[in-house]
């Protein structure tokens, strides 16, 4: 064919460097030096003026981070210069609650990525995170009526301790893992919700991740709680310039979903080919409540990300929806976990990887149902597309079982884009590139189907200029 | 000049095994010509071969669409000057549906011919271009929001793709054995479909095995396909006597391929 396949996605990132590739000056209100100590935890710790538990914990976690090994599976993160990151850059003194208070240049930033736009239209509340510090955000006034609390964490420790202090590191221990117990240590912004008793949250929160430096290190960390009956869905997207030298991304979230409730969380992330994104996600489900986890990666340098599900309840239900995409350069270890501990439990795993131009997409998860999780359910699904011979899609799915009546199924299939599928779609009059788009469209769309539509968009076009190149 | 001019073309295998041994064909709108030939005959390798398949080389001759040579073209510069091709066994693309599909190949066609420039159908028209092409066809509402020939039966993937002709309106069509894996009713339906589309705007090749889809759509030429090449032409009268007595009274040494 006239085209070929290096030529359609060589020109990948060419978008993204106008689209977010850009940075802006540095002109930060608090800088820390390079390199993770104990004197940078208490100089965080003091800038936030945070209670001494909470500067213990960051102090263990150090201690913690320092012991383990870095992990030798997944991807390789031996080439993570610890020592050259910059750990936390507080950009602007205050939190503005309108855009207009923000100085210019990340008032500009939030502007071209469109997010005050979005905050009009269909979201029910922002919160705009840039380096380590949250610098904007808002919530509808009617929400914080209904006792809805929507915070960056910073203003959750500060102004609902009680409640912080009870879940904080629960769901997630300071030493699950080297990268938890870093983002232990030295954890800034991220988001704080509560959503009482019976609530709707009826449009999405969204919070938005935004790396400017270069080297920067970015360690947000949120916590949410819906109690009994209420529902929220949480959305967050991440962005970075496109830098020579890489930068990290390490959060941990975790969500606790109680009786009868239902949490879903989507992330869409689309960072720089620079960053390392090694994140950690863990929800608990308690009787007859619904979690959901919608995760898009699309950027990155390596992602590590496996969102989990513990059913602790009886009749709770998972759902892990994953779409990995995988470029020049890029690795997508994602995944997802359900671990069934009560009985009538159910879940389903759907993974979709894509990887092109030599990337490399895989699914990593782990089913696991525990003995006394009677009648419990689950299906996983993981498919992979390999659009060229240089790229590579890997599967493993570890599967535990200790109960007798259980259901579990696993699916899984690996497919290329055919000469035959190309040829058709083009005889349709669709260039090279516009039909390969297609065919990628189509293998995540039970996927995007499940997103709101401004998000299913969102996905398409990125996932159509992934796809562009000779055309662009 | 016809519309579709195709002189002395030669079609290989990528192996160098040589198919399709020289044929020469005019087609215009308004015209039907049907193409007869037993299996194996190289009927359809001329079909992939006038899309511009990649699995097909041609080694010699020209194909002329409005005087424009289309060797050289991709598949998809060739449909957007009006050229389609009904695949015999038309591809799956799961997650994309009939109504998305269409609506996509129908921009790609303007933006070519708005010289590259986006110039999107607006939706109310394509609804109703849309609805009105497949009540014609009879061809059942759900099924646009169907995924493209997934789990279809071969009579609803040959529906559809008579559908996408419908709504694409190309100058030439080219039907590769469309009447395969038809009912009776199934074929009645696309044939009468193809027939109404033939007019000014559109003439059409049916290539086939069976003279039966000829009982429906009456062609204005008929040309009969053996060994690569054309050995006889004629009126519909030849479908008739091809009917009588089979392929074995035309021989590919009787008369050399024209």
């Amino acid at each position: 064919m006239a085209v070929t396949e290096t030529e359609i996605v060589k020109g990948i990132g060419s978008d993204y460097e106008v689209k977010y590739g850009f940075h802006v000056p540095e002109d930060y209100f608090f800088k820390s030096g390079r390199g993770l100590s104990h004197e940078l935890i208490d100089a965080i710790s003091s800038h936030k003026d945070e209670p001494d538990w909470m500067r213990k914990f960051r102090h263990k976690s150090l201690e913690y981070f320092n012991a383990r090994p870095l992990p030798r599976w997944g991807g390789d993160v031996s080439r993570i210069d610890f020592e050259n990151i910059f750990y936390y850059i507080r950009p602007t003194e205050k939190q503005a609650n309108s855009w207009e208070d923000l100085p210019a240049d990340i008032k500009d930033t939030w502007d071209k990525l469109g997010i005050p736009e979005a905050e009009k239209k269909y979201l029910a509340g922002v919160g705009a995170q840039y380096e380590s510090e949250v610098v904007y955000h808002k919530l509808q006034e009617d929400l914080t009526r209904q006792g809805v609390l929507f915070l960056d964490m910073d203003s959750g420790l500060r102004e609902q301790e009680d409640i912080v202090k009870r879940y904080f590191g629960k769901v997630i221990p300071q030493n699950d893992n080297k990268f938890a117990a870093l983002n232990s240590a030295v954890w800034s912004g991220g988001s704080f919700i509560y959503v009482p008793p019976g609530v709707h949250v009826e449009m999405p929160l969204q919070a938005y991740f935004r790396i400017n430096a270069e080297n920067m290190g970015q360690f947000e960390r949120t916590l949410i709680i819906v109690d009994e009956g209420a529902y929220v869905h949480y959305v967050e997207g991440c962005t970075a310039p496109i830098y020579t030298s890489d930068s990290l991304h390490s959060a941990v979230v975790e969500i606790i979903v109680n009786k009868g409730g239902r949490c879903r969380y989507t992330t869409i992330q689309n960072w720089s080919t620079n960053v390392y994104n090694l994140v950690t996600k863990r929800a608990v489900a308690h009787e007859d409540s619904t979690m959901e986890w919608v995760d898009g990666n699309l950027g990155s340098k390596l992602t590590m990300k496996y969102p989990s599900i513990w059913l602790l309840g009886d009749g709770a239900h998972g759902e892990v929806l994953s779409i990995a995409f995988a470029g020049k350069g890029q690795h997508q270890d994602a995944g997802g976990k359900a671990v069934h501990v009560a009985p009538r439990t159910s879940s389903v795993i759907t993974s979709k990887s894509i990887s092109k131009n030599g990337g490399r997409a895989g699914y990593r998860g782990l089913l696991e149902i525990a003995k006394g999780a009677h009648g419990a359910k689950s299906k996983v699904v993981c498919d992979a597309l390999i659009l060229d011979e240089e790229s590579r899609s890997d599967t493993y799915p570890y599967i535990r079982i200790d109960e007798n009546d259980v259901s579990a199924e696993h699916e899984a299939t690996v497919s290329k884009i055919g000469e035959e599928q190309l040829f058709y779609l083009m005889s349709r009059g669709l260039s090279e590139a516009e039909a390969s788009a297609m065919v990628v469209s189509g293998f995540v769309e039970p996927i995007t189907k499940e997103l709101p539509l401004e998000y299913a968009v969102e996905m398409n076009r990125l996932i159509q200029l992934q796809m562009e190149g000779s055309v662009g | 000049m016809a519309a579709l001019e195709i002189k002395n073309l030669h079609v290989a295998l990528e192996d160098g095994t040589e198919i399709v041994k020289g044929v020469d064909l005019s087609v215009n709108p308004n015209e039907i010509h049907a193409i007869m030939g037993p299996n194996g005959s190289g009927k359809s390798t001329l079909a992939y071969a006038l899309m511009g398949h990649p699995g097909y080389q041609i080694t010699e001759g020209e194909i002329l669409f409005d005087g424009e040579d289309l060797v050289q073209m991709s598949p998809d510069e060739r449909a957007q000057r009006g050229l389609f091709l009904a695949f015999q066994y038309p591809h799956a693309i799961p997650g994309v549906t009939v109504t998305s599909f269409l609506r996509s190949a129908i921009n790609a066609v303007r933006k070519a011919n708005a010289g590259g420039e986006d110039d999107p159908i607006p939706v109310p028209e394509f609804r109703k271009d849309l609805l009105e092409a497949m009540d014609q066809l009879k061809v059942p509402r759900e099924l646009a929001g169907r995924y493209v020939n997934d789990g279809f039966s071969g009579g609803e993937k040959k529906r559809v793709e008579i559908l996408q002709m419908a709504m694409l309106k190309p100058k030439i069509a080219v039907l590769d054995e469309t009447d395969s894996g038809l009912d009776i009713d199934a074929l009645k339906i696309v044939a009468q479909g193809v027939q109404s589309l033939v007019g000014p705007e559109m003439g059409t090749i049916v290539i086939t095995h069976y003279q039966r889809i000829l009982n429906h759509i009456e062609p204005d030429h008929v040309h009969v396909f053996l060994g690569g090449g054309i050995v006889e032409e004629g009126g519909p009268e030849l479908a008739h006597k091809l009917e009588a007595e089979g392929y074995e009274g035309f021989s590919s040494n009787g008369k050399e391929p024209a």
